[in-house]
């Protein structure tokens, strides 16, 4: 069965600058199908549209135009149903700061008309499998981003959804706390069987998370497929060497040359290409530079990146395009974490 | 019945974070206490000037409408913090009625008027006040039917701005005009003419004349009817808006 089935999801927002009035359109024309069980990781920098691509699937925004089913529902015509069917976790998260975490994920979970009795037993089982065990009287406040940040997620489960949307869920947590988080956002699938759309601009977390890994950049998907498959498809692995007599560079960028179609770069005394299956033809190219005499400082071997991928699709690194477009159409229209 | 059963787990979701905050109950209950004993007395050797007999049963009823409109409108300040925890998504992902989770806010912010009411009437009863129970129980629906407006329109407005900065000077913007204009704590009557064809234009100053009214056992007035009609205006003028701003996508 398919989860999501989006056609054509446009959203525009009217911003004002001054006294001009400009239209951005914040997602325009999004594509997407999402089987069950599958978990899906929409990849891009801040200000891409992942996030008003969420909020349309999750009810929150209307879309400008396009249609959307989730859960087998309208976003637009049945949308209490579509609520009914999903959970989702904001950026923001949805527990008060000032509020005690087991009254918060009772009272949510009464808003989908559970019985007390039906949401205090699930809230104390979820709070055991997030790791919140002893945390059912603490509030927010008193608890690390970790601790938080699966309370936010123990809050949108509370009603055993079979589709969870996550925005961005570890963004703020240090190291140990989203390696952590991984785990459990792991086992939402493993435990529970549950479908999971994530949105993150952490290429290590999509790569760790995801099934499959949708590229959005500028309001569209530009790609959609497995990790490994987006990296197959960058032309290969990028070898640098670094030369011990920098007047053997164009040489060596001659040999390094032979072995690739994609253009090799000089910089100083280091030469770089992209060769498809390093891992066969370095041994060649090893033996050619040592048969003619060059002699190496160095060399290293990168296997293709999401990072690689993104600048590949859109002709940026992601981390250029963060810089860039931070504080654009997304930031000023929903989430209060984006500041944080 | 889903629509009273989402407001009511709301309500209470409020009720209990805000009876859990020592500040909010103490400063709730000690308001009313503090207008009527620091600045009651002061009303007493003037009240002949101003055509009345009782300084108590004059003020009490300037005192409830100012209770009713200054409290409801910082309400909204506690939804700000609400929305930036994400809470008020968190809601509205959910398949309870987004009308609910305004009215549960608003029934916390009318029990806590009607308390403060108690006790101000409560106490003005004590100090003296001369008021038949019937008119001081209307003079009460009608601050019910204030508060709640100016509640509804506050938590309409902060999740329009989703800023105090914006917010707090607006409210300020506001408050001076209708405190200086409807005479809560002073009658316009003693004041030049012209003041008195400028307080003409506030609303509240009528809401006021017509809790004053009530409270003398005077019901049948012209004062009263413009007083409850102004009431109403602004009750279902605020709720509308209020609903509307609670239904829109995207707030």
């Amino acid at each position: 069965m398919s989860m999501i089935e989006a056609r054509g999801l446009v959203q525009v927002f009217q911003t004002r600058q001054g006294k001009k009035k400009t239209e951005v359109r914040a997602v325009d024309g999004v594509d997407l199908d999402i089987a069950e069980g599958e978990v899906v990781g929409f990849l891009g920098p801040n200000g891409a549209g992942k996030t008003t691509t969420l909020r349309m699937l999750t009810t929150l925004l209307k879309p400008t135009a396009g249609t959307a089913r989730v859960a087998g529902y309208d976003v637009t015509t049945e949308s209490e149903q579509v609520r009914r069917n999903i959970g989702y976790v904001s950026q923001a998260g949805g527990i008060s700061s000032y509020a005690r975490a087991g009254e918060e994920v009772m009272d949510h979970g009464m808003l989908y008309g559970r019985t007390r009795q039906q949401v205090e037993q699930r809230g104390k089982e979820l709070f055991e499998q997030l790791q919140l065990d002893g945390l059912w009287e603490r509030t927010a406040r008193q608890m690390s981003g970790g601790q938080k940040r699966r309370l936010d997620i123990a809050m949108g489960l509370i009603h055993d959804p079979t589709l969870i949307f996550l925005d961005e869920p570890t963004t703020g947590l240090d190291p140990q706390a989203r390696a952590n988080l991984w785990e459990h956002i792991a086992d939402l699938r493993r435990k529970h069987g549950a479908t999971i759309c994530l949105t993150t601009h952490y290429l290590d977390e999509a790569d760790a998370l995801s099934d499959r890994i949708v590229i959005i950049d500028r309001g569209r998907i530009v790609a959609s497929d497995t990790a490994d498959n987006l990296k197959a498809a960058v032309a290969g692995d990028l070898v640098d060497l670094e030369l011990a007599d920098p007047a053997r560079v164009a040489e060596a960028a001659r040999q390094l040359d032979a072995l690739t179609e994609a253009d090799v770069e000089i910089d100083g005394n280091r030469v770089s290409g992209r060769i498809p299956q390093a891992g066969r033809a370095v041994p060649g190219l090893l033996r050619e530079l040592d048969r003619t005499g060059i002699v190496l400082d160095a060399i290293e071997v990168h296997r293709p990146t999401l990072d690689d991928v993104f600048l590949e699709l859109t002709g940026r690194s992601l981390r250029d395009a963060e810089a860039t477009e931070t504080g654009s159409a997304e930031s000023g229209q929903n989430e209060g974490g984006e500041a944080a | 019945m889903s629509f009273l059963h989402d407001s009511f787990i709301v309500f209470r979701r409020q009720l209990r974070m805000n009876l859990r905050n020592p500040a909010w109950v103490i400063i709730g209950m000690l308001q009313p206490v503090m207008y009527l004993v620091l600045f009651g007395p002061l009303l007493k050797p003037l009240i002949q000037q101003f055509g009345a007999t009782n300084a108590y049963t004059f003020f009490v009823p300037g005192m409830l409408i100012q209770l009713g409109i200054f409290g409801a409108f910082f309400a909204g300040f506690g939804l700000i913090g609400e929305w930036r925890d994400g809470v008020i998504e968190a809601e509205r992902v959910t398949p309870a009625s987004r009308t609910a989770l305004l009215f549960g806010r608003l029934l916390r912010d009318l029990l806590q008027l009607f308390v403060q009411a108690v006790i101000l009437v409560g106490l003005g009863y004590l100090m003296g006040m001369d008021a038949p129970l019937g008119g001081v129980v209307l003079g009460v629906v009608i601050t019910l039917l204030v508060g709640g407006a100016c509640a509804a329109a506050s938590n309409a407005f902060a999740l329009t701005v989703k800023s105090e900065d914006v917010m707090a000077p607006v409210i300020n913007m506001v408050m001076m005009p209708v405190l200086l204009l409807s005479g809560i704590l002073l009658p316009m009557t003693i004041g030049p003419k012209w003041l008195l064809r400028a307080s003409d234009f506030m609303p509240v100053r009528h809401i006021v004349d017509a809790t004053r009214d009530v409270f003398g056992g005077e019901v049948m007035t012209s004062a009263v009817a413009w007083g409850v009609g102004w009431s109403l205006v602004f009750f279902v003028g605020a709720m509308w808006w209020g609903t509307a701003v609670f239904k829109r996508e995207n707030s």
